[in-house]
């Protein structure tokens, strides 16, 4: 069977191989390399050494773009996973009409980026106007904008993670806490969390990830204004490459420093995954 | 009789129990409403305002429209005609719909010769793919926009292959994951009475990938719809949707709300559409997808 799949690779896997590797690897591989190159374009490039990691990190844009992130990260995975515990205990409980609002708390989630940072524009602008200022008038404003309106985004997602792991806690644990006179907080603690325990996991790292290369919605909410001190990462290597000519090199440079983090972040939850599995 | 007195007490308690239970469901309720309304009222918001005109969008945006602000359909036209809506709209369909199909047809290929042929490159190859998902797009996207140009491949039709790039790396990953426990003998059945890989494939292994093919076209269909960037950096100037809409964010800054929120409520109308026709599919998917992956 091996033999005669072989003979038909060439369209069984040529395509999906020919795509990846022209979509992913090599454009990879090159942009490792142009880190530490100047260039305009990839035929160009001229061996400038670690020049460019330097003038990265002693860029005040990308160090406060790096803070900024962090900041963001943490208080969005926060507020969102808590948010979608609680309406995910909620929604377990025996109430009239969990479906119908699962259905509704999950539907921001389909909207994209940009029509969702437009949205929030509108909103947080009309409510600001009655203090007399806009989102761009302060950081603080776009910081905070950008944290509701990640929440109205994941926060439905997340609840539905969380609702299949908490169908999954055996009843059978809960009733004899039951029996034993447990109380429902005791329950909480002591039987439900650990058990969802994998969903929390699965949780973080969505949420984690997909703050931290947020791109779209800074791109429609503020676009970094005022000034830069809202430009998360992403936007902020995109505006390297493409709004300062001759800092190719160091936008590229950023790139690798922001893939480095990214994957210290996933391989960091993959290994706690890994450690909860062996538990249980 | 003593035993009644010692019953009674009991059962007052029970139904006090009771009911104290269904005052905290009502409160539950209640506060479900609230959140509920809170994940609406912004849609909503966009909605009303999509009818008013452009001063009243910004300077009263909570307001329902009233016989001095309400334009009428102005600014559905308007924004139509300033972003050639239709032809936008048709673009994003046009790369959604046969960048999923591309998909889901040469990565399950690909998946079920990763699982059934055991040879170093074909791990190596699984393995890149999972990598592939933690890399995140600004690190390859400046060399894959200008290998895109040299390749012509900066075109509607280009992109599709650029997106069956892209998406590789999750969609092998969950259909890998699911043929590894499809058992063998069947396939080699079919092999043993004459069927070729080829038909062996779309005859049976094909029909059972079909959940596992819906997860995969419902994450691809809803990243490549509402996908911004890699657009841009490959189509210029042929316009996607979400391209269409940031153009109308004018040099530095200014927006034309009103007829944002007109484009808006056009932009999102179909997303809802699909989600309520298919919703039972679509968060099964997206769990399944966030699960596995």
């Amino acid at each position: 069977m091996q033999r005669a799949m072989k003979k038909w690779s060439p369209i069984l896997v040529l395509p999906t191989l020919a795509a990846f590797m022209i979509a992913f690897i090599i454009p990879f591989i090159t942009g490792i390399y142009l880190s530490f190159t100047k260039f305009t374009t990839v035929n160009n490039a001229k061996w400038v050494g670690v020049s460019n990691y330097i003038k990265a990190f002693s860029n005040d844009d990308f160090i406060n773009a790096l803070w900024f992130t962090v900041k963001f990260t943490v208080v969005s995975v926060i507020t969102i996973n808590v948010l979608a515990f609680l309406l995910a205990l909620l929604l377990t409980k025996a109430i009239k009409g969990t479906n119908l609002f699962r259905t509704t708390f999950f539907m921001p989630n389909l909207i994209g980026g940009i029509v969702l940072g437009y949205i929030w524009l509108m909103i947080i602008n009309g409510v600001l106007q009655y203090f007399g200022a806009t989102i761009t008038t302060d950081a603080t404003y776009g910081f905070w904008g950008l944290v509701v309106l990640m929440n109205w985004q994941l926060v439905g997602y997340m609840m539905i993670i969380y609702i299949a792991g908490i169908q999954n806690v055996s009843p059978d644990l809960l009733e004899a806490a039951d029996i034993d006179g447990a109380s429902s907080w005791q329950k909480l603690t002591k039987i439900t969390l650990p058990q969802v325990m994998p969903s929390i996991t699965i949780c973080t790292f969505l949420t984690l990830t997909n703050s931290f290369k947020l791109f779209d919605q800074n791109l429609a909410l503020t676009a970094g204004a005022p000034g830069k001190q809202t430009q998360m990462m992403a936007l902020d290597i995109y505006n390297t490459f493409y709004g300062r000519v001759g800092w190719q090199g160091v936008g590229q440079a950023k790139a690798v420093i922001f893939f480095v983090i990214v994957a210290a972040i996933a391989l960091t939850q993959l290994y706690f995954t890994r450690s909860k599995e062996v538990e249980s | 009789m003593a035993d009644k007195t010692a019953t009674t007490p009991q059962v007052n308690e029970t139904v006090k129990v009771k009911e104290k239970s269904k005052a905290t469901d009502w409160v539950k309720f209640v506060a479900l409403i609230i959140v509920a309304c809170v994940v609406v009222a912004p849609i909503i918001l966009v909605i009303m305002n999509s009818f008013k005109g452009k001063l009243f969008v910004s300077s009263d945006p909570f307001a329902f429209p009233t016989a001095e602000s309400f334009v009428g359909l102005n600014n559905y036209i308007n924004g139509i005609e300033k972003i050639d809506f239709f032809n936008a709209f048709g673009v994003s369909l046009f790369i959604t719909v046969f960048s999923v199909l591309v998909i889901i047809l040469c990565t399950s290929m690909c998946a079920w010769f990763i699982v059934r042929v055991k040879a170093w490159y074909t791990k190596a190859l699984y393995l890149l793919c999972a990598f592939s998902m933690i890399v995140p797009f600004q690190m390859v996207m400046f060399p894959m926009s200008q290998i895109a140009n040299i390749l012509h491949l900066d075109n509607m039709f280009g992109i599709i292959f650029i997106y069956l790039g892209f998406g590789a790396g999750l969609a092998v990953f969950l259909f890998t994951g699911f043929i590894k426990s499809v058992p063998l003998e069947i396939e080699e059945a079919a092999m043993i009475d004459g069927c070729g890989p080829m038909r062996t494939f779309f005859l049976i292994v094909m029909p059972i990938l079909k959940p596992t093919a819906i997860t995969v076209a419902i994450l691809q269909a809803m990243w490549i719809w509402n996908d911004y960037l890699l657009p841009t950096l490959i189509l210029g100037d042929t316009k996607t949707l979400p391209m269409a809409i940031q153009y109308l964010r004018g040099g530095y800054g200014s927006v034309d709300m009103a007829a944002m929120m007109a484009m808006l409520v056009l932009a999102i109308i179909p997303i809802i559409v699909f989600y309520l026709c298919c919703q039972k599919y679509i968060i099964k998917g997206v769990v399944a997808g966030a699960v596995k992956g």
